[in-house]
């Protein structure tokens, strides 16, 4: 199972049309695909962090 | 039989009384600009184009920010996805010195002239202000000479001269939105505390960056109101930002601001401050997209914040100094602003 990284919900469940226009747009993602935990985001100028408290950091592409 | 007065057309007023003369509009003619038809605002953007050419000359001031301290805030902001007193899904978060230093690097390379320091706070603790001049240290011993602001919140007068002592040369404290509406926007704390940091700061010789956020439910005579009490403050900059409705915040279900409205906006701000440094600044990414961007710059608009945001992400920062190229809008040098 793999949860939306915009609003937390599973990806299965319902249309995450909006959540992927704003992750392409202007959000860095706030909850772990793995667990739908709150991750703690730190954006800078040039990218963002994400640390799930069970799966460990993410990083922007450069 | 007396002729009925002859309507005198704002923008005809606006180019004798701002572009000849550099007053700005009043808080009537700001609202008959916004009220203009859709038809007239390549009128207003050219007008408001030249007043920024007159007045400001033809750089544009490009900026990065930070934040410093994010999440967790005390305060009631509807609009801000930092605020703890709503289910927004942004966690705490403190950005150590070294990843400071980096976002200072970060944004010199770009050829920004400022570098934003921003902690969602009410008002800086001595944590907060000790890590603030730790990290200037740190960008300063890092070979950075970038310019660097703050936006802590609000100040005691002590607090005010810690930041002059520490080389801060100006200071981010939005109003916001109109005195009228801000009960509307927040409860927490007033309009009139945070004018009277602003003051402070006026008083205390740094630089003044005061602005808001468009779109918040205001009527069209509050976003009039709200451009001529920040040229009542006489700031050196103003950012204008356009709301993004973040999940979890009350304004969460709120409109994005329309692109026609918000040229409006900035042409009409622009001729209610003819001598300010304008600033695009969050939000522009959704209300205008990569059309919309160029019209504000060619609007009014003489600075950008290039890259990410606080919380939310823009554009990559080469597509904005792109923009500037082909718009052949040179970017202010740091020599110019030491």
């Amino acid at each position: 199972m793999t949860y939306c990284s915009f609003c937390g919900k599973e990806e299965a469940d319902g249309d995450h049309a909006f959540c992927r226009q704003r992750l392409s747009a202007i959000d860095p993602p706030r909850y772990c695909r793995e667990c739908a935990r709150r991750m703690v985001v730190q954006v800078t100028p040039d990218g963002w962090t994400a640390r799930c408290s069970r799966h460990g950091q993410t990083v922007s592409r450069p | 039989m007396t002729a009925a007065p002859e309507q005198i057309d704002v923008l005809d007023e606006a180019r004798e009384q701002v572009l000849e003369r550099g007053v700005g509009l009043t808080e009537a003619q700001v609202l008959k600009v916004l009220e203009l038809p859709e038809d007239r605002i390549p009128e207003l953007l050219a007008l408001a184009h030249e007043v920024r050419e007159r007045w400001c000359g033809p750089e544009v001031e490009v900026e990065g920010i930070v934040s410093l301290k994010t999440g967790g805030c005390p305060e009631d902001c509807h609009f801000c996805s930092q605020s703890g007193q709503f289910p927004s899904p942004v966690r705490s978060a403190w950005l150590d010195i070294p990843g400071l230093v980096r976002a200072a690097r970060q944004t010199r390379d770009t050829g920004a002239t400022e570098f934003c320091i921003v902690a969602a706070v009410r008002g800086p603790d001595k944590r907060l202000l000790s890590q603030v001049r730790d990290g200037i240290k740190a960008i300063r011993e890092d070979g950075n000479d970038i310019q660097i602001a703050c936006s802590l919140g609000m100040l005691t007068q002590e607090q005010v001269d810690e930041l002059v002592a520490m080389g801060v040369h100006r200071y981010n404290h939005n109003l916001e939105t109109a005195r009228s509406h801000f009960p509307e926007v927040v409860t927490t704390h007033s309009w009139e505390e945070r004018w009277d940091t602003l003051r402070m700061i006026r008083d205390a010789g740094m630089e003044v960056c005061c602005g808001g956020i468009i779109g918040m439910g205001e009527t069209l005579a509050q976003r009039a109101e709200f451009a001529v009490q920040l040229a009542e403050l006489e700031p050196d900059e103003v950012p204008l930002n356009f709301l993004i409705p973040n999940p979890g915040t009350p304004y969460e279900n709120y409109p994005v601001v329309e692109g026609a409205e918000a040229l409006r906006t900035v042409g009409a701000f622009r001729l209610a401050l003819p001598r300010t440094i304008l600033r695009f600044a969050g939000g522009r990414e959704l209300t205008f997209g990569d059309l919309g961007a160029k019209q504000g710059m060619l609007g009014g608009i003489n600075a950008i914040i290039v890259g990410n945001y606080l919380t939310n992400l823009g554009r990559p920062a080469q597509q904005d100094l792109d923009m500037l190229e082909e718009l052949s809008m040179p970017i202010k040098a740091l020599s110019q602003t030491l």
